[in-house]
C-alpha cells in the first residue's frame, strides 16, 4: 500500500525540498519550477508525493487522501480552531520557514492596543485570510461584536478603510510597520510542520521514511533569532506608496491584481482614463487614478463581491464567476452587475477524469447511485459547486474546497471539478473531459445597490459610460 | 447505502418522548400554577447577542454552531442558541421591558458542540426565569418551584449545592492572583474544571479552607466572609442574602450544602448560583444575574432563574409503565363495506375517552383490553373481551358503548 504525503509549494518548498533531499527521498521534480504534482521517490517505491498549495494540505491529510503533509502551522492551527475533532495530527516541528501571524491595524485608527479593541462599543470588522482563527481571537479577546471578512489576500492594503483590523502573515513586525500598520500583538509563530492522519499515524508503519527525515531536520533550520531582528526600527512609517488623497467622501474603485491588470490598463486607456503606478513594481496597492472623486485600491478579485456588498467599496472590476459565486451564497446581496467588459472570457465547466464511462452530468449522477459513489467535487468555487451538485441531485457529494491548480486533484483526491477554462487545453493535458458547462465568465464591472443611491454616485455614472464607449470600441 | 442520522444529535423514540412529554407536564403544570407564563424564542439568534454582553466564557463560545446566514453578507454571524436565559433576556428586552415583573419559563433546546459525538450536541431544558425582584426570596421561591416539579416526577432526594459568584470572585482577589489569572480561574470554575483549582490550592495551601470545605449553614457563610476584610458594602448586603437563603432553605427542610468552588454554569450570574443533584447526576441549576440585562441595554433589572436539564432527568427517570396498559384500549376491526361506519362507531367511542385502534392487516396490537369487529350484517357489532374471553353480539352504538363502560 502507498504511502502519500502532501508537499507544499510556494514559501516552503525551497527548504522543503532539501529536506527531503537529505532524507534520502529522492523525489524527482520537486522544485521550484516543477510541472509535474505527483512525484515519485527512486529510493521508497511505496512512497507517493504530490504538490499542493499550502492551505490545501491540512485538509488533505484531515479526510485521509494522504497519509503524511508538510505546511506551515499557521495552516495547521487554521483548520484545528474549526475542526477540533478532525482526523488531523501535528506530528513534529520541522524548524524552518519561519514566520509568524500579526493582528495589525491602522495607526489612523483608534485601535492601538489589544484592550480598545475589547472595549470597542463599535462592531469589528476583521479582515484575514484566516478566517477560522480570527473567530477564535475575536471570541477569545471576548470582542463584544465582530464581522469578519474571509480574503483571499493582499490583506495589509485594508486598513484602515476597508476593516479596522487584519490578521496577516509577514517575517517579522517589521514588515508590518513598512505596510504602514501597527502589530499590535503576535498571535502565532509558525514554522513547516509535519501533520499526519490520525488513522494512518495509528495503523501504519511510516518510520522507514520519517527516520531519514527526522535526521535531516538539523540541516534545514532557520537562523535562531533572525524574527527579533531590527529592535530599533519598530515604529510605523507612513506608508511611502500610499498617495496622499483622501479616501473618506469619494467613490471607491477596486482593481485587481494579477494577470488582470494588463487588460484593465488597456480598457481605461481606451476609455482616456489615467492611472499611475498600476500595475505597481514596488507593490504600491493604492495607484492614483485620474478622475475627480474617485480612489482606488488593488485588492483580490474574488474578494470585491463582498467588499462590495459591505460598502467598503462602491465599484469593482471583477469576474462574473465570483459575482455568481457570491450571489449563490448570498441571494438576497445588494451587489448588481452593472457592465460586461468582454474580456478575461471563460467558461466555468464540470469536468471528470477521462476513465470514468460518462458524459454528461445525468449519467454521472447514475453512475455514482449506482456504485454507491460518494462523489468528491473539489473547487475554488465553493458555493457554485454546492449549488451545482444540489440542482443535479448529486447522491452523497463533499465539497473539498481548493485554492488553485484545482485540476490536479482529479482522479485521486477529487472526482468532479468546477472549474473555468478558456480553451480546455489544461484539462485536456490533466486527462479530464468537460461534461457540462455552468455558464461564461467575462470581466465585469459591479456596484452595489447602495452605492448607485449615495451622493455623489453621479461620478459612477460617468465612469461607467467611459468604459461602455471603450468596450463598444474595442 | 445506510443513512445515519447526525453526529452527535438524537433520536427521540416513542419510550423516550413519553418520559420527555412526563417531564414537561410536570413542569408546565407547577409553572402555570406559581404564575409562572410560557415563552419560546427562536432557534437562531445573533452571534453578538451572546459575545456583547460578555456572559458567556471563551470555552463555551468556541463550542457554538456559528455560521453566515444567506444573508450574512456582512458577516454578521448567527448561532444556534447555546443558551436560552440570554435569549430570555433579550425577549425581556425587547417586549415587555414595560413591566415590573415578568415570571417566565420556556422549554427549549440548546446546541453546543461536544468532539467525541458521544455526547448530545443538542440539549433539552426546562427553565424560569424571575425578572424585577431582587429579594432573597425570589431565589427561595426558584429553588422550592424546581423541587417540586422534581418531586412530582419521583424524585424526592435532590441536593441543593450553593454558592455565590460574588463571593468567590471576592476570595479569589484575596488569592494573591493577578486579575487576568482571577478570571481565568473564574472561568474554568464556569466551565466545571476543578483541576484549576486543585492546582491553585497545591500553590496556596491557604486557600483549601475555602474552596475545599462544603458547610451546611449559615454559620459557614459567615466564616468565609470574615477572611474578606475589605469587602464592599454591596457584597456584605448580598452575601447577607446568601445567608438568609441558606437559613430558609434550613428552615424549609431542604437538602442544601455550601461549596464555593462549585460555580460551574454561566458568566452571567451574579449573586447566589444553586446546582441540583440527583446522587452523582446534575439535573438542573440556576442563580442570579442581576446585571444580564442592563448589560444588554435594558433598564437596571435585577432576575434570577433556573433550568432543569431534561436530557439528564429521562436517563434517570424509570420508564412508565401506564403507556404498556391496554386499559380502555379498543381494536376495530373492519370489512370495507363497514367503513363508514366503523370510522364513525371510533369517533363516538374515542369522544368518550377510549383509545381506539384499526386493524386492518398484520399483526395485531396486543396492549388492547377489547377487540371489536364491525360487520355488514345485524348484529353489526361483535366485542370480545380479551382477558376475560367473553364475547358479544351488539346491534347499536348504545349498546356498545354501555357494554363497554360497564365491564
Amino acid at each position: 500500500m502507498k504511502i502519500k504525503i502532501a508537499l507544499p509549494k510556494g514559501r516552503l518548498l525551497k527548504n522543503t525540498a532539501r529536506l527531503t533531499h537529505y532524507a534520502g527521498w529522492d523525489l524527482e521534480g520537486y522544485s521550484e519550477d516543477a510541472r509535474l504534482y505527483h512525484l515519485n521517490s527512486k529510493r521508497f517505491p511505496e512512497l507517493n508525493a504530490r504538490i499542493f498549495q499550502e492551505k490545501d494540505i491540512p485538509i488533505q491529510v484531515a479526510i485521509g487522501n494522504y497519509d503524511l503533509g508538510i505546511c506551515g502551522l499557521d495552516w495547521v492551527q487554521e483548520f484545528l480552531v474549526k475542526y477540533p475533532g478532525s482526523n488531523l495530527l501535528k506530528i513534529k516541528n520541522l524548524s524552518y520557514g519561519r514566520s509568524s501571524l500579526f493582528l495589525a491595524t491602522s495607526p489612523l485608527s483608534g485601535y492601538v492596543s489589544l484592550n480598545s479593541l475589547k472595549t470597542a462599543n463599535q462592531p469589528i470588522s476583521i479582515a484575514s485570510e484566516y478566517p477560522n482563527l480570527a473567530e477564535y481571537l475575536a471570541l477569545n479577546l471576548r470582542l463584544k461584536r465582530f464581522n469578519i471578512f474571509p480574503i483571499w489576500g493582499a490583506a495589509e492594503i485594508y486598513p484602515p478603510e476597508n476593516a479596522d483590523v487584519i490578521i496577516l502573515p509577514a517575517d517579522n513586525e517589521q514588515q508590518i510597520f513598512d505596510y504602514g500598520l501597527n502589530p499590535i500583538s503576535k498571535v502565532l509563530e509558525s514554522q513547516a510542520y509535519l501533520i499526519a492522519n490520525k488513522n494512518s499515524w495509528a495503523t501504519r508503519d511510516l518510520s522507514a521514511i520519517l527516520t531519514g527525515l527526522f535526521s535531516s531536520i538539523e540541516t534545514v533550520q532557520d537562523a535562531s533569532n533572525d524574527s527579533h531582528g531590527h529592535p530599533n526600527k519598530k515604529e510605523t512609517r507612513l506608508n511611502l506608496f500610499s498617495n496622499p488623497d483622501q479616501w473618506e467622501g469619494k467613490i471607491h474603485l477596486a482593481l485587481p491584481d494579477g494577470h488582470a491588470q494588463k487588460h484593465v490598463v488597456n480598457i481605461l486607456e481606451k476609455a482616456g482614463i489615467k492611472i499611475y503606478d498600476y500595475p505597481s513594481a514596488c507593490g504600491n496597492r493604492k495607484p492614483r487614478i485620474e478622475i475627480p472623486f474617485i480612489a482606488t485600491k488593488v485588492i483580490r478579485p474574488q474578494d470585491m463581491p463582498l467588499q462590495v456588498a459591505n460598502g467598503k467599496f462602491d465599484i469593482a472590476i471583477t469576474g462574473k464567476d465570483w459575482v455568481e459565486e457570491h450571489l449563490y451564497r448570498f441571494p438576497s446581496s445588494p451587489v448588481v452587475n452593472l457592465l460586461d467588459l468582454k474580456y478575461s472570457r471563460v467558461k466555468i465547466v464540470a469536468a471528470i477524469h477521462n476513465d470514468i464511462p460518462v458524459n454528461d452530468i445525468r449519467s454521472l449522477r447514475n453512475y455514482a447511485i449506482s456504485r454507491e459513489w460518494k462523489l468528491r467535487v473539489a473547487s475554488e468555487y465553493v458555493n457554485i459547486a454546492d449549488k451545482y451538485a444540489r440542482d443535479h441531485h448529486l447522491y452523497m457529494y463533499r465539497i473539498i474546497p481548493t485554492w488553485g491548480a484545482t485540476e490536479s486533484f482529479l482522479p485521486d483526491d477529487a472526482d468532479l471539478l468546477i472549474e473555468n477554462t478558456e480553451t480546455g487545453n489544461t484539462l485536456r493535458r490533466h486527462n479530464l473531459k468537460i461534461i457540462d458547462t455552468l455558464f461564461e465568465s467575462t470581466a465585469c464591472l459591479i456596484a452595489s445597490t447602495e452605492s448607485l443611491r449615495k451622493p455623489g454616485s453621479g461620478v459612477i455614472s460617468t465612469f461607467i459610460e467611459k468604459l461602455k464607449k471603450a468596450v463598444e470600441e474595442a | 447505502m445506510k443513512i445515519e442520522r447526525c453526529k452527535g444529535m438524537r433520536d427521540f423514540l416513542p419510550e423516550e418522548m413519553e418520559k420527555f412529554r412526563q417531564i414537561t407536564e410536570a413542569f408546565r403544570d407547577s409553572c402555570l400554577k406559581w404564575g409562572y407564563e410560557e415563552v419560546k424564542t427562536p432557534t437562531l439568534e445573533y452571534l453578538y447577542l451572546f459575545t456583547s454582553a460578555g456572559t458567556l466564557t471563551p470555552g463555551m463560545l468556541n463550542r457554538v454552531y456559528s455560521f453566515l446566514d444567506w444573508d450574512g453578507w456582512s458577516g454578521e454571524r448567527v448561532v444556534l442558541r447555546p443558551d436560552v436565559t440570554i435569549p430570555v433576556a433579550r425577549l425581556f428586552t425587547e417586549h415587555l421591558a414595560d413591566r415590573e415583573l415578568a415570571k417566565l419559563f420556556y422549554i427549549a433546546n440548546t446546541f453546543a458542540f461536544e468532539e467525541t459525538g458521544k455526547k448530545n450536541r443538542e440539549r433539552w431544558q426546562c427553565g424560569a426565569e424571575l425578572i424585577g425582584l431582587r429579594s432573597p426570596l425570589a431565589d427561595v421561591e426558584l429553588i422550592a418551584l424546581a423541587l417540586q416539579v422534581l418531586r412530582k416526577l419521583g424524585l424526592d432526594n435532590v441536593e441543593i449545592k450553593l454558592s455565590h459568584a460574588g463571593l468567590t470572585r471576592s476570595i479569589l482577589q484575596k488569592s494573591g492572583l493577578n486579575e487576568e489569572q482571577q478570571n481565568q480561574v473564574f472561568d474554568s470554575l464556569l466551565d466545571g474544571d476543578m483541576g484549576i483549582i486543585n492546582h491553585l490550592i497545591s500553590e496556596k495551601p491557604e486557600l483549601s479552607s475555602l474552596f475545599n470545605l462544603q458547610g451546611k449553614s449559615s454559620g459557614f457563610v459567615k466564616n468565609l466572609t470574615s477572611f474578606l476584610t475589605n469587602a464592599t458594602p454591596d457584597l456584605k448586603s448580598q452575601i447577607d442574602d446568601f445567608s438568609f437563603i441558606s437559613d430558609i432553605l434550613q428552615e424549609l427542610g431542604y437538602n442544601y450544602r455550601i461549596d464555593i468552588a462549585s460555580i460551574r454554569g454561566f458568566e452571567y450570574y451574579t449573586g447566589v448560583i444553586f446546582q441540583l443533584y440527583a446522587g452523582d447526576e446534575k439535573i438542573g441549576g440556576g442563580g442570579r444575574y442581576d446585571a444580564l440585562i442592563p448589560a444588554m441595554g435594558g433598564e437596571n433589572t435585577p432576575a434570577s432563574g433556573f433550568a432543569l436539564y431534561m436530557d439528564q432527568l429521562m436517563q434517570i427517570l424509570p420508564a412508565k409503565a401506564s403507556a404498556r396498559d391496554s386499559k380502555g384500549k379498543i381494536v376495530i376491526k373492519m370489512a370495507r363495506k363497514s367503513a363508514r361506519l366503523g370510522f364513525d362507531i371510533a369517533d363516538s367511542l374515542r369522544s368518550s375517552g377510549y383509545i381506539v385502534k384499526f386493524h386492518f392487516g398484520g399483526k395485531g396490537p396486543t396492549d388492547v383490553s377489547w377487540i371489536l369487529e364491525v360487520g355488514e350484517k345485524t348484529p353489526v357489532f361483535t366485542l370480545t373481551h380479551i382477558s376475560q374471553n367473553k364475547r358479544f353480539h351488539l346491534n347499536s352504538p348504545e349498546e356498545l358503548l354501555e357494554k363497554i363502560q360497564n365491564n
